[in-house]
């Protein structure tokens, strides 16, 4: 059906989204609540909330009523037994194993934060999150448990160390570890924790590209939001079978993966496996998918396998398609109509927005490469980078900005209120990301406005990565780049200035590379290395990234006056 | 060459806690299986490249071809046989 643009801009509000949860003004809202009991005590038990998949091909499902059992039991043994306290901050350092979606959901509604962690991260990146929350408590498994103990002596606040897949003849834990096996713990009740609108819940951290990673406050009033995107833009309905494929470790598998789904009571697919397309598109054919919330370095890793393996299965299921995590290419968008029918949708965010703010909708004609329009319950624009006054020529670029307040954005940057209130701008939240708007009001991406690294649809800081090649023993100074790639949009290139004593050749090459994946993770690995005599630095010592990405890209370096030239 | 793939795996990519609970060999699979994730199978590639002196084309690093040690020898046998040539 077409999309009525102007209509919807006046049905579709937010308040709309808290009316459908039955949630009022001032009235208590709980994200586990929402997501979970409020189904069971609507008599859909025993709906089908969750059908796991695992890498062995192995199947698990959970109702509503499962869920309901089981985040009780972990919320409880949180509560009763760990001593678990309101606003204490949980961490969450796990596979995309049922448990995280259980623990996620236990957590909140003990009215505790919690914190996800991707479960590739390295010891220092655990480090910087878990020593900036002040975190209490790690879950975790075997396989991930001898970087959380690598960290432990760094994290003076951290009182329980949660191992949720210890087995009888497994190697024994230590003595400051504790086995849960959440699957044997069920609870009929829980006293959920009154929580409100404006009460913390999530905390994702992102990279900038100054500083430590910075942690993005959220709410469980986010779920309004959550919710009526989820609705709106991913047109999620009450029989679908929804795939939403990323990592709850980021933000886009809690928003969508966990809180707008399930807030919208829907079965969903989760399938813990590695990429490999052949397995993407059996996952479609076997549990009949509807909806698919994917992303661009996915779909270009399935354009590069062809139309032969789409042709392959029978994918005729799939009725809806959205992307996000970096801009969708105009060519991945018309090789997603070839393979499937259908098009990919381009929804854009942030962790900082917490739910998606400019998007192609459901039957709105598609402009292959854009964005899409703003999200109807808000207002977006492009805004002059200095004065943040919106840009009303069609074409020229500007700062893409939303003006507050809604109900998924984050409420401040833990620790950092001043980086927080350094994002507004005239009354704009400024997202950082730099677009232009055409006649029709369409979004199109030009790129963003500072150094941070896109890849994979995930944003790496540049600090943080030279900050690791420091600790190197071979590295004297050290620069980043997102480097232009087909696949991941970037990726990460760094510059590399050695102590005297050392050679630049692969071995070295190869260490400095793993060095980086152990301590930060995968995506911050370096995927080139140049070596070479000294890093380019302004007179006060700042690197000149701007310098090095022109060089990069063959483009003018620019204004090289500051740059110390000794 | 076996040994020596499964050993740098073992090294590079399990957790020193991992390493007796998962059972590698050959044929275990490492990208889908979640032990390699496919931004790390750039610096097994380069590592292949370097112990083999060979040099593999970014189009033929797939997943696929990475997927399994079995896979991996005959990718690099292929461009050992290349360079015999």
């Amino acid at each position: 059906m077409a999309c009525d643009y102007e209509q919807l801009r006046r049905d579709v509000t937010w308040d709309v989204g808290k009316k459908d949860l039955g949630c009022v003004d001032g009235g208590t809202v709980n994200i586990g609540y929402l997501c979970v009991d409020r189904h069971v005590e609507a008599g859909r038990g025993g709906k089908m909330a969750l059908i796991h998949e695992s890498h062995d091909g192995s199947l698990r499902h959970f109702t509503f009523r499962d869920l309901q059992q089981l985040t009780n039991g972990w919320a409880q043994f949180l509560r009763g037994t760990l001593g678990i306290r309101q606003l204490d901050r949980v961490c969450l350092f796990l596979d995309k194993v049922p448990e995280l979606y259980i623990g996620f959901l236990g957590v909140l509604k003990t009215g505790a934060v919690v914190e996800p962690l991707f479960s590739a991260f390295g010891e220092d990146a655990l480090v910087a999150r878990m020593q900036d929350s002040r975190a209490t408590a790690i879950v975790t498994q075997r396989r991930h448990i001898s970087k959380v103990r690598k960290a432990k002596d760094r994290l003076p606040d951290l009182r329980h160390i949660i191992v949720i897949d210890q087995e009888e003849g497994d190697k024994k834990l230590r003595e400051d570890e504790i086995e849960y096996r959440m699957m044997d713990h069920r609870a009929d009740t829980f006293a959920i924790a009154p929580t409100f609108a404006e009460t913390p819940s999530v905390l994702h951290y992102t990279s900038g590209t100054t500083g430590a990673p910075k942690g993005a406050m959220h709410v469980h009033g986010s779920v309004f939001a959550q919710y009526l995107t989820s609705k709106v833009v991913l047109d999620i309905r009450d029989d679908d079978i929804y795939w939403c494929t990323a990592d709850p470790g980021w933000v886009t598998g809690t928003s969508y993966g966990i809180i707008g789904a399930w807030a919208n009571g829907v079965t969903q697919v989760v399938l813990d496996a590695g990429y490999s397309s052949d397995r993407w598109y059996a996952t479609i054919e076997r549990h009949k998918v509807t909806v698919w919330y994917t992303a661009p370095t996915a779909i270009r890793m399935l354009m590069k396998d062809g139309l032969d393996p789409v042709r392959r299965r029978n994918l005729a299921s799939l009725r809806h398609m959205c992307s996000v995590g970096e801009p969708l290419n105009a060519e991945a968008v018309r090789w997603g109509y070839e393979a499937f029918g259908l098009w990919f949708h381009d929804t854009f965010w942030q962790t900082e927005t917490g739910s998606i703010m400019v998007t192609n909708l459901p039957g709105m004609a598609v402009k292959p490469g854009s964005m899409g329009r703003p999200f109807p319950a808000l207002t977006a624009a492009v805004v002059e980078p200095k004065t943040g006054e919106p840009i009303t020529e069609p074409g020229k670029v500007g700062l893409i900005a939303i003006r507050p307040p809604w109900p998924s954005m984050m409420r401040t940057y833990w620790n950092n209120t001043a980086t927080y209130y350094g994002k507004f701008l005239n009354g704009w939240y400024i997202c950082g990301d730099q677009a232009s708007v055409d006649k029709d009001g369409y979004f199109w991406f030009c790129g963003r406005d500072d150094d941070v690294i896109n890849t994979g649809g995930h944003l790496v800081g540049p600090f943080e990565i030279e900050s690791a090649l420091l600790e190197h023993p071979a590295v004297a100074e050290s620069a980043a780049i997102g480097k232009p790639d087909p696949v991941n949009m970037e990726v990460v290139k760094v510059f590399v200035a050695l102590k005297p004593g050392f050679t630049a050749d692969a071995d070295l090459e190869l260490d400095i590379m793993n060095y980086v994946r152990k301590k930060l993770s995968p995506l911050a690995m370096p995927q080139e290395i140049e070596f070479m005599d000294k890093v380019p630095k302004t007179r006060s010592g700042k690197i000149l990234r701007r310098v090095l990405k022109a060089k990069e890209l063959g483009q003018p370096i620019g204004d090289i006056s500051t740059m110390d030239d000794d | 060459m076996k040994e020596m793939i499964l050993d740098y795996i073992r090294n590079e990519y399990l957790d020193e806690d991992e390493v007796d609970d998962v059972d590698l060999d050959e044929h275990t699979k490492l990208i889908s299986g979640g032990i390699v994730d496919s931004f790390s199978m750039v610096s097994l590639k380069r590592f292949l490249e370097k112990k083999f002196v060979i040099s593999i084309p970014d189009d033929e690093a797939s997943p696929e071809a990475f997927d399994t040690v079995t896979s991996i020898m005959a990718l690099v046998n292929k461009h050992l046989a290349k360079k015999g040539a």
